[in-house]
């Protein structure tokens, strides 16, 4: 099978110092993938290089079977990546159904009407648990109720790859039961690529972890393989998840 | 007059034009670099230190030179008040939001434009040079009053240079300049930074006024020509750069001037504008400042 | 929000019958004030489509009025079109004028921006005074009541007469106003507000900001010309004071008073402005002074303006 999403030798660098550095990374069609690594390990930054808000330094991205390097996010957007932002960036002073129609009417084909619009708002609002809070000013929900919209805004592009970074943090742990089967619900439409510090939520979800440290790959594999590396017990396990 | 001599007159009057100029966009651009507030009253500032020497001088009649140095004084410390009031009365309660001080300022424009014509008129009136004496070039005779506008300016283009780099109240306004919030948390009291700037900013525009107004005199429009050249001075220039205001500055005023003896001053005018919004366009940072943080 | 349209459409339509049933209730002085306070407000609403709804501050919006009002006045005046010629001129040229200029002054954001579209203004303004040959320079034009006539089947309307101008002012500001309810509750309006809201962030929902951008500056600039355009052929008068930098401020201080981002905001402004002005004028001759003080209260006390406060206040269904 082709990977849905390959990276060979990606690089960021910010003046001297290497935020990325040389990251070949690839991502099969259907697999939810979580990536962890300490602060500063260049996590963001890799995925906001394949999203293309930010602009590689050296390496190619290949979605699909085509190169994205230098597409404009937007356009990467079009062809099925779409990512939930870590700093919660709802439009708050927009309703939560305002948030939700900005990508139900992109994604419509052909029919813009009010109705076709109305429909998939209100499915994107039920399946992450919104229903009933349309007509709330997006600013006046609940913090766990903001990144819930977050990732309703996300499902709404109907993506192929959904980048979801740090999605569980600040939220209630009643709220992160509900996150891991709505995860799971995606994950049956799409491939899931995950930024987590919440280790409990990477073991329950993940089919495969990568672990990124210094702007590299430290480690690849299944949660067990991970858990039982010693190079990662070193660089990351040892710390506090939380950190 | 043949080519050569023609065109040296075209030069000195550029001379004198880039001097004021050089001035008045100082004032401009200490103001957006140190305040980030594009004060589009610079003008009126201008305007007003013009229409005040020439209340001064009226005032107290009897010898010009002594009339004038008294408006050089008065003139710029009350339109530093009426800029200080200003600021304290609007564009600290707008919080020095960008956009909000723009439409601040067109107001302030228009407040200041109105009350000049109705306490001073439609008139253009002139004021008395403080002197009259003329030096006699082998081609033609040139006011050595206007030569003494380019020293003048050159005098106080260097003490503002001395204070910005040298003084301590320098080093205060590059330190809010460059980041005002550590500034405030390393205890530099930004507001009282921000009202001296904008007074200082306005007084930089009224003392350059008060130099050009024996030759060229006071009306309650001659804000809106000045403010637009500041404008193309410090966008060229690059912000917040006094090597860069002053280049700037000599590039337009004398090409200004030759255009100007050579071409119809308005396709002059139209040129300029379309190049500097195209520098805005194209080269943000100005063509001799380096690009942002 | 979601779009129950009912009250809304019908404020709308109530707003227009009323202004219909005016014609015949006002004084001769005041029927001929309103007709030029619609034109204005149509030049307020295409403001207000930039400024408001993608939150774009120009400082240059006198030139798309004044690309309608040389478009059609210069083609009736030289080439002798007939008046819908002369109105589709008007429109060409600010369709034209407005493409090239948001190609270039959308590379720049925030007060470069605003400083940008100002010089633009100021060098379109010029070129005005520059080709007086043809422009009649500060003196401007007349337009004849001979060149003001419409042929239709038969029935000559003359755009001089005080109640046909008044219809043909009303038929403009109503086409404008349904047409901005329209963009502001359609899917191109939720992409401009979410625009203004954060650009960014509407990137990543696969959104093309900035072909959006230029949609709302063409489409701004179009109806700025519409406007331009109707006061050359209803008013007969094309004249660069209407391009100066005043007639760039002027939508800015009505769109503000009214409310940013209401549809009938702009009407709302540009009608109190015309009468504070005409009231003060009374007593004072220092209208700059009104405006400049108005300006002023306004972005210090009264951001949002009226209908923006109302919304926010009482009627949140308000467009």
């Amino acid at each position: 099978m082709m990977p849905l999403l390959t990276t060979k030798g990606l690089g960021k660098s910010y003046g001297g110092l290497k935020a990325v550095d040389g990251v070949d990374f690839s991502l099969m069609p259907g697999e939810i993938r979580a990536i962890i690594g300490p602060n500063g390990a260049g996590k963001t930054t890799f995925v906001s290089l394949v999203c293309g808000r930010v602009h590689p330094s050296a390496g190619m991205i290949v979605f699909d079977g085509e190169d994205i390097t230098s597409m404009p996010p937007h356009q990467r957007v079009r062809h099925g990546i779409a990512y939930t932002f870590q700093i919660t960036s709802v439009f708050a002073n927009l309703t939560a159904y305002d948030n939700v129609a900005l990508p139900v009417q992109r994604t419509l084909q052909g029919g813009h009407g009010h109705k076709a619009v109305h429909a998939g708002v209100m499915e994107a609002l039920a399946r992450t648990g919104l229903a009933g809070r349309e007509d709330v000013l997006a600013g006046h929900l609940s913090y766990g109720h903001q990144r819930l919209l977050e990732v309703a805004m996300g499902l709404a592009l109907k993506p192929r790859l959904l980048i979801l970074d740090e999605p569980t943090q600040g939220l209630s742990d009643g709220e992160i039961d509900g996150f891991i089967t709505l995860v799971r619900e995606i994950a049956g439409s799409a491939t899931v690529l995950l930024i987590e510090h919440n280790m409990q939520v990477v073991m329950k979800l993940a089919d495969r972890i990568t672990v990124m440290n210094g702007g590299t790959i430290l480690a690849e594999g299944t949660p067990e393989q991970i858990s039982a590396n010693a190079d990662v017990q070193h660089a990351y396990l040892g710390t506090p998840a939380d950190e | 007059m043949a080519f050569g001599p023609h065109l040296l007159l075209a030069t000195l009057e550029g001379l004198v034009t880039s001097a004021v100029l050089a001035l008045m966009a100082l004032g401009l651009s200490l103001v957006f670099g140190v305040m980030r507030v594009v004060n589009v009253a610079h003008g009126e500032f201008f305007m007003l230190g013009a229409v005040l020497a020439w209340a001064v001088t009226a005032t107290l009649g009897g010898n010009p030179a002594i009339g004038f140095l008294a408006a050089l004084v008065i003139s710029p410390l009350i339109v530093g008040a009426v800029a200080l009031l200003a600021e304290q009365l609007v564009l600290k309660r707008l919080n020095y939001n960008p956009e909000a001080t723009i439409v601040a300022t067109i107001g302030l424009l228009y407040i200041i434009q109105q009350l000049a014509l109705t306490f001073y008129g439609p008139d253009a009136r002139p004021v008395a040079a403080p002197f009259n004496y003329r030096i006699s070039l082998p081609w033609f005779g040139y006011s050595g009053y206007k030569l003494s506008i380019i020293g003048a300016s050159a005098i106080l283009l260097i003490a503002t240079w001395f204070v910005l780099t040298r003084t301590r109240i320098g080093l205060v306004m590059r330190a809010t300049q460059y980041d005002s919030e550590t500034a405030q948390a390393f205890g530099i009291p930004v507001e009282r930074v921000y009202a001296g700037v904008f007074a200082l900013g306005a007084m930089l525009a009224a003392v350059a006024a008060v130099l050009i107004v024996p030759i060229s005199q006071a009306h309650y429009l001659m804000g809106l020509d000045p403010l637009l050249l500041s404008f193309i001075v410090v966008i060229i220039g690059g912000l917040g750069s006094l090597r860069g205001t002053v280049v700037a500055a000599l590039l337009i005023g004398v090409s200004d001037g030759v255009i100007s003896v050579f071409f119809s001053p308005t396709l002059a005018k139209i040129i300029a504008t379309l190049v500097v919004a195209m520098v805005l366009v194209f080269r943000p940072q100005g063509l001799f400042g380096t690009a942002r943080r | 929000m979601r779009h129950d349209g009912f009250k809304p459409a019908a404020l709308h339509v109530a707003v227009i019958a009323l202004l219909f049933a005016l014609n015949f209730m006002l004084p001769d002085y005041h029927h001929g004030l309103l007709a030029r306070i619609m034109v204005l407000a149509v030049f307020a609403m295409g403001y207000n489509l930039l400024f408001g709804y993608v939150g774009l501050l120009s400082l240059g919006h006198a030139m798309f009025f004044s690309a309608g009002l040389y478009g059609s006045g210069l083609a009736i005046y030289h080439l002798g079109w007939s008046v819908p010629a002369a109105f589709g001129a008007g429109l060409v040229s600010g369709a034209a004028l407005s493409l090239v200029i948001g190609l270039l002054a959308l590379r720049t954001t925030g007060v470069a921006f605003m400083i940008v579209t100002m010089m633009f203004a100021q060098v379109f303004y010029l070129s005005i005074l520059y080709f007086a040959q043809w422009t009649g320079g500060d003196q401007g034009l007349v337009l004849q009541q001979s060149q003001r006539l419409i042929e239709v089947g038969g029935v000559t309307l003359d755009l001089t007469e005080p109640v046909t101008r008044y219809m043909a002012a009303l038929g403009l500001f109503s086409v404008v106003l349904v047409a901005t309810l329209f963009i502001a509750r359609s899917a191109f309006g939720r992409v401009l507000v979410a625009i203004r809201e954060n650009e960014e962030r509407t990137k990543m929902l696969g959104y093309d900001t900035f072909a959006n951008k230029l949609a709302a500056v063409v489409a701004s600039g179009v109806i700025c010309a519409a406007s331009g355009a109707a006061y050359a052929l209803l008013f007969g008068y094309v004249g660069s004071t209407l391009a100066s930098v005043q007639y760039s401020i002027l939508p800015l201080l009505w769109v503000l008073l009214g409310g940013a981002a209401t549809t009938l905001g702009p009407l709302v402004g540009t009608v109190f402005m015309y009468y504070v002005i005409d009231v003060t004028s009374g007593y004072t001759s220092a209208y700059m002074l009104v405006v400049g003080i108005a300006l002023i209260l306004l972005v210090l006390y009264f951001p949002k303006g009226v209908l923006g406060t109302i919304r926010d206040r009482w009627v949140r269904w308000l467009p």
